[in-house]
């Protein structure tokens, strides 16, 4: 299924939020996801199903002011 | 010093972590300002270069209290949205709120702060919200659950210090009881000294520091004026007059004419 990741269009294996963190590298990353401008929190990740053309966040500490 | 939230700070200096030259010299001005708290903010990660693990590592060990913010919201749901994001990346229910209404200044967009301010202290949340000076938005933020408030010293990233000496005296004295924190605006430690004389609590800056040819130096040059303004404001300065009063007493002068 194709969707965007971080604006990036991206073909993916995962049916679920957690296995696409998986596969692209995320694997004990401190995050914080959205799904298509909505929060999902870190336990909610293994029961949310992505759908084609779903729009993922996936944020990070950075610097800020 | 005040409480915000129920934490008392060691001082009055809020720094930001972006725009320096390098991590190192991120650490290094940290050390030597003695700041209090960090803002960091929340970006957009890879999962191949894994920036932002490496940045978290290196502000965890500066044993500082982090606040995030929500830099570059236009939108309530935004502001919400990021905010709530923070939260759980960070672990902390402060959250620096800004929503901005307009771009050539940045300016807050004060209506959507109070309502996000609202929607979020309601969930827990405890907001340091961006704001301007104006006392009725203020009273607005306080109403909505706010205990601290961040009014502006002038646009972000300006450098142009307090714009409006007024208004902010006027806030000053109509929230005695009020953290506030004078946010944005200030390029020189002179100008941090001049805010907490004012009798503000604390002061937030980045760009002052971060841009400075020496930002270690800066740093610490802004935590001296932090602390000279602070102990200033709590010795009750003297009032000033339009007219001189010769200090060296007239008692005792020689008559040498």
């Amino acid at each position: 299924m194709k969707l965007q990741l971080n604006g990036d269009m991206i073909e993916t294996q995962a049916a679920m939020l957690d296995g696409l963190l998986e596969e692209q590298g995320f694997t004990g990353a401190k995050i914080a996801t959205a799904v298509n401008g909505d929060f999902v929190p870190a336990p909610a990740r293994a029961t949310c199903a992505l759908s084609e053309g779903d729009r993922i966040e996936v944020l990070a500490p950075m610097q800020g002011g | 010093m005040r409480d915000f939230y129920g934490t008392t700070l060691a001082n009055g200096f809020m720094l930001g972590t972006a725009q320096y030259p390098s991590p190192a010299i991120l650490a290094d001005a940290f050390r030597r300002s003695g700041a209090s708290v960090a803002t960091v903010s929340l970006r957009r990660e890879s999962g191949q270069d894994r920036a932002g693990q490496d940045f978290w590592q290196m502000i965890r060990a500066l044993d500082v209290h982090i606040l995030p913010n929500t830099a570059g919201c236009h939108s309530v749901k935004e502001a919400v949205t990021t905010a709530h994001m923070a939260r759980e990346v960070f672990d902390t229910k402060w959250i620096k709120l800004e929503v901005i209404g307009e771009e050539d200044t940045l300016q807050p967009d004060v209506f959507g702060l109070v309502e996000a301010a609202r929607i979020l202290t309601e969930d827990g949340f405890q907001v340091f919200p961006y704001t301007t000076e104006d006392l009725v938005v203020a009273d607005r933020l306080l109403h909505a659950g706010c205990e601290v408030l961040m009014p502006w010293g002038a646009p972000i990233g300006s450098g142009l210090g307090l714009n409006n000496l007024f208004g902010l005296r006027a806030m000053r004295a109509h929230f005695p009881d009020v953290p506030l924190v004078i946010d944005a605006g200030l390029g020189l430690p002179s100008q941090a000294a001049q805010a907490m004389e004012l009798g503000f609590d604390a002061v937030l800056l980045n760009t002052a520091v971060a841009k400075s040819g020496d930002p270690a130096g800066m740093a610490e040059a802004f935590a001296t004026a932090i602390r000279a303004g602070q102990l200033g404001a709590a010795a009750d300065p003297m009032e000033p007059r339009d007219m001189a009063a010769p200090s060296t007493p007239v008692i005792g002068k020689a008559f040498l004419s």
